[in-house]
């Protein structure tokens, strides 16, 4: 598989020997590496490896304490403003959609335009039923999270994410809360977006998507990146023993 | 939108239950159901008796009509009721643009208000008391008209309501030679002016020392728990006595705060210390998810809490919210202890009065019933929210 046209040499998000600790947990251990703009890296490993904390320290929901993370030109610090600029150019989609269950899914999706974005509501509204409309759930679009299905939920939790116009998209597992049948139309959805040239970060043992996707894939093992390679190399030939591993038990099933 | 159905519709099977059957499956459905029954009833029956016979034999109800004046607004001088009066114009302009504009449950407490009005009107007071029910209906009925389907006032209206507990304030004292000061002010009037601004002021106040009690700030943490521990280990009672010997040593000169504003902020204190203790519990059932994910919209924590964690937590706890503000409603009747005449504390000068001697049971009843009606109302009123809300539906 060739690099895809739309990736660029501009890097958009750069990792330098980042380190997290929960108390003593010693969670990421010196993670390096640069992601480009319009590039999609799928992400994995086994439980407990440090996925999601990583993930999340890019939009800051995770503090890291040593290192240095460059999102977009701007050093992620303990000042809040770099840290609300940044999060409205990083969408995140999460295991759970974590969807706003008060509001109607077009109120879930209207909201960050019009209180950070300052968009009028009109436009806000708009906006939200063209994403619906391109996740194929119009007809969704004034009922509560808890009436529709999985995978419609999923759906409307990247349109909330979309709405803000973000240049990078990141997904943390987001097809593992889902019933099996549910899992097609998110692919779906995401795949499209990946084509858009959006530049993804996705948590995801979903290895069909990596492959075809993917960029970049990246193992994680106890807080570190172990093995990195594109999709072709990293499922046919991979180096370490764990990664060899992983792979042979995920495909098992 | 409108699914058609093309199966014929199948009705779930009829579980109706006539009245009797009810009543064989409830009540007389074992032999020992059937003896509890009968004793159940054979009770009810004479406690019932006792209390009709003496309600409509034995009472004697002169007292009510003939001390109405001081049980609606104690020693308040008969000749500034206008100020009153206006008050309750004003509250009607209000509640009928609201029920025009917002319609539901605002709508059906404004219907039930002009109902209210209505039947004063209707029963045998003085003319004046009737020519103001009238009024104040006409208005009501008059601004509702007026309100409907007038959207984009919202926000003046709400801005009225914001206003209307100032202005209400300055109306019912006046200026100059017109003054009427706050001791005079009593009865009902004082019982809703000290429950409306208890409630109004504790709510706000509650929420944010929710909020600081789980702030990541330690100072603001500190404090916020400090305050409620401390209140909620001290009898609103002492609160009141220190707001009305304590407070005023400790101020500057002859300053003197009015009695009644330091009562309303005694009552105010000590509700929000529980108000703040019941949204907390709210706030405890979000999931850490919804933060999440607010923040990952970039909305600014202010903003997340506002708009996402603030309206769930909240619809969470009405009941307990609404169960503060019912005993806050009842607690108002502690002011008499430190000198003011709230509706309890004049009914006690009434009795004190030698031509109404030996009259406690049929003052206090009445007294209680009051109290109960506006306490019923609030629980009615937030029942009804619950299910508008679909509270644990979405
Ligand atoms: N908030 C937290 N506090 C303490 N430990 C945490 C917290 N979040 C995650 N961890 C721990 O950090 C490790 C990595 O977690 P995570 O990044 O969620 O792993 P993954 O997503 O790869 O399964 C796990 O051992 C987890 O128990
Ligand atoms: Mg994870």
């Amino acid at each position: 598989m060739t690099e895809n046209e739309s990736t660029t040499n501009d890097p958009i998000i750069i990792c330098e020997d980042v380190h997290k600790w929960f108390d003593d947990f010693h969670v990421l251990k010196g993670i390096t590496t640069t992601f480009k703009k319009g590039e999609r890296a799928v992400i994995c490993g086994p439980s407990g490896s440090g996925k999601s904390t990583f993930i999340r320290t890019i939009n800051r929901l995770e503090e890291h304490q040593r290192g240095t993370i460059i999102v977009d030109g701007i050093e992620l610090s303990n000042d809040l403003r770099n840290i609300n600029l940044i999060r409205q150019e990083v969408g995140m989609v999460f295991q759970q959609f974590n969807l706003f269950p008060h509001l109607t899914n077009i109120k879930n999706i209207s909201l960050g335009p019009i209180q950070v974005r300052k968009m009028s509501k009109r436009a806000a509204e708009e906006a939200a039923l063209a994403l619906l409309e391109r996740m194929d759930i119009a007809d969704q679009a004034y009922k509560y999270p808890a009436e529709i299905s999985g995978g419609q939920q999923q759906r409307v939790a990247i349109a909330r994410a979309l709405a803000m116009e973000p240049k990078i998209m990141l997904f943390d597992e987001p097809t593992s809360a889902l019933d099996p049948e549910m899992i097609s139309e998110v692919l779906d959805v995401m795949r499209e977006l990946a084509h858009s040239g959006m530049t993804m970060l996705v948590v995801t043992h979903e290895m069909g998507f990596a492959r075809e996707v993917a960029d970049r894939v990246m193992f994680f093992d106890e807080g570190v990146v172990i093995e990195e390679a594109a999709p072709a190399d990293f499922f046919d030939n991979p180096q370490h023993e764990r990664t060899k591993l992983f792979i042979s038990q995920t495909l098992q099933h | 939108m409108e699914n058609t159905a093309i199966t014929q519709e199948v009705k779930p099977p009829n579980t109706k239950k006539g009245p009797v059957k009810w009543l064989k499956d409830n009540l007389f459905n074992t032999w020992y159901n059937t003896i509890l029954t009968c004793l159940g009833l054979a009770f009810l029956f004479f406690v019932f008796k006792g209390v009709f016979t003496w309600v409509f034999t034995q009472a004697d109800w002169e007292v009510i009509p003939a001390n109405l004046q001081i049980f609606s607004i104690g020693p308040y001088p008969l000749e500034q009721i206008w100020r009153v009066s206006t008050v309750i114009y004003g509250l009607a302009v209000l509640l009928g643009l609201s029920a025009g504009i917002w319609n539901g449950l605002t709508r059906q407490i404004t219907v039930a208000i002009g109902c209210i009005g209505a039947i004063i009107l209707l029963l045998p007071f003085h003319i004046p008391v009737r020519e103001h029910a009238l009024i104040a209906t006409v208005i009501l009925a008059v601004s509702f008209a007026i309100g409907r389907n007038k959207d984009n006032w919202k926000r003046w209206v709400v801005v009225g309501w914001v206003l209307s507990f100032p202005w209400t304030m300055m109306m019912l004292h006046g200026f100059g030679a017109g003054t009427v000061s706050t001791t005079m002010w009593g009865g009902l009037l004082l019982t809703l002016i000290l429950a409306a601004v208890g409630i109004v002021a504790c709510f706000p106040l509650g929420v944010l020392l929710a909020l600081g009690r789980r702030s990541q700030l330690p100072a603001i943490r500190w404090v916020s728990t400090v305050y409620i521990e401390t209140i909620r280990g001290v009898p609103l009672i002492t609160l009141l006595f220190m707001g009305s010997i304590l407070l005023p040593i400790f101020m500057p000169g002859d300053f003197q705060l009015d009695k009644v504003i330091r009562a309303m902020v005694a009552l105010t204190l000590f509700s929000a210390a529980y108000m703040a203790e019941n949204v907390r519990g709210g706030l405890q059932a979000i999931p850490s998810g919804q933060v999440e994910a607010a923040q990952a919209v970039g909305l600014t924590y202010p903003k997340t809490m506002l708009f996402i964690v603030l309206p769930q937590a909240l619809r969470a706890v009405i009941p307990a919210i609404v169960g503060q503000f019912i005993s806050l409603f009842k607690d108002t009747s502690l002011v008499s202890i430190v000198g003011l005449v709230d509706l309890l504390g004049v009914a006690r000068s009434v009795l004190g009065n030698a031509e109404w001697i030996g009259l406690q049971p049929e003052v206090y009843l009445f007294v209680a019933a009051i109290y109960f009606v506006f306490c019923y109302a609030m629980s009615f009123v937030s029942q009804k929210i619950e299910s508008d809300l679909g509270v644990g539906k979405h």
